[in-house]
């Protein structure tokens, strides 16, 4: 299956969405609950991302039996440095948007504690490429 | 283990959203007013102590299956945020109380029941 959602930066009403939408097709599928949880915190943060720093995005999921593919692709500043972007605490988000709550500098962190291969390739001034992959079973990763 | 009536009736707090799910039992309990703290520390079944009221709180509760959100500082979300809460199933509880004294009130209930 294949499901594909668009993401308008700085639209922060709506981010979450493509994400809450995902995680009731994966509850249906009866995939473990725990398993499902970790895809939606790690595709709500990505999503949020876009959002938060990027023009737009677009966010790709392929599931099948094995595993959930999430690809999101943005056009937007890029990451000049993902080690640094990694770091826990580490944000470049506007005070506007830490006020509401995001910019913790844990998005990364996140997305990494809760996939079990994260890809992150960015280029400056043109965009960001996440590719997340879970397993369905627990003991595969 | 308590439930979110409990909770309610205990702490002196409003519901907002979710009134036809307060059976649902409470497993513990989260303060933070970081969506990403939240996304990364907060457990399955626990309730969310924020001050945020809008409307990204709602995907934060329901991508976690927290059992609850609730406000302090009197805050409300609009009537959009609300109903969103509503048709996802995600129960919000309001109080004028300020975030420390609500936690401390909460501990003294779920000592020794939630997982603290």
């Amino acid at each position: 299956m294949k499901f594909e959602y668009l993401i308008e930066g700085g639209d922060f009403i709506r981010a979450g969405h493509a994400s809450s939408d995902i995680k009731k097709i994966l509850n249906q599928l009866n995939l473990d609950p725990a398993i499902v949880r970790r895809i939606a915190v790690s595709m709500y943060e990505a999503e949020v991302n876009v959002v938060a720093h990027a023009f737009r995005g677009v966010m790709k999921v392929n599931i099948n039996p094995e595993r959930i593919l999430v690809l999101v692709e943005d056009e937007g500043p890029g990451i000049p440095d993902i080690a640094q972007a990694m770091q826990e605490g580490y944000s470049t988000a506007s005070d506007k948007v830490r006020e509401m709550g995001f910019g913790a500098g844990m998005g990364l962190s996140n997305m990494k504690k809760n996939t079990d291969i994260l890809d992150i390739h960015s280029a400056i001034n043109r965009g960001t490429v996440v590719k997340m992959t879970t397993f369905t079973k627990s003991g595969a990763s | 283990m308590i439930t979110i009536a409990d909770i309610v009736s205990n702490l002196n707090s409003s519901v907002l959203a979710g009134s036809d799910k307060l059976q649902r039992p409470v497993k513990g309990a989260y303060a933070s007013d970081l969506l990403s703290d939240v996304m990364g520390k907060a457990r399955e079944g626990e309730l969310w102590i924020t001050m945020q009221t809008h409307k990204n709180i709602i995907a934060v509760a329901s991508l976690k299956d927290l059992s609850a959100i609730l406000i302090v500082n009197g805050g409300k979300p609009d009537e959009d945020t609300l109903a969103t809460a509503q048709s996802e199933g995600v129960v919000i509880l309001g109080t004028e109380a300020r975030s420390f004294s609500t936690c401390g009130r909460l501990y003294k209930l779920m000592e020794g029941d939630a997982l603290v």
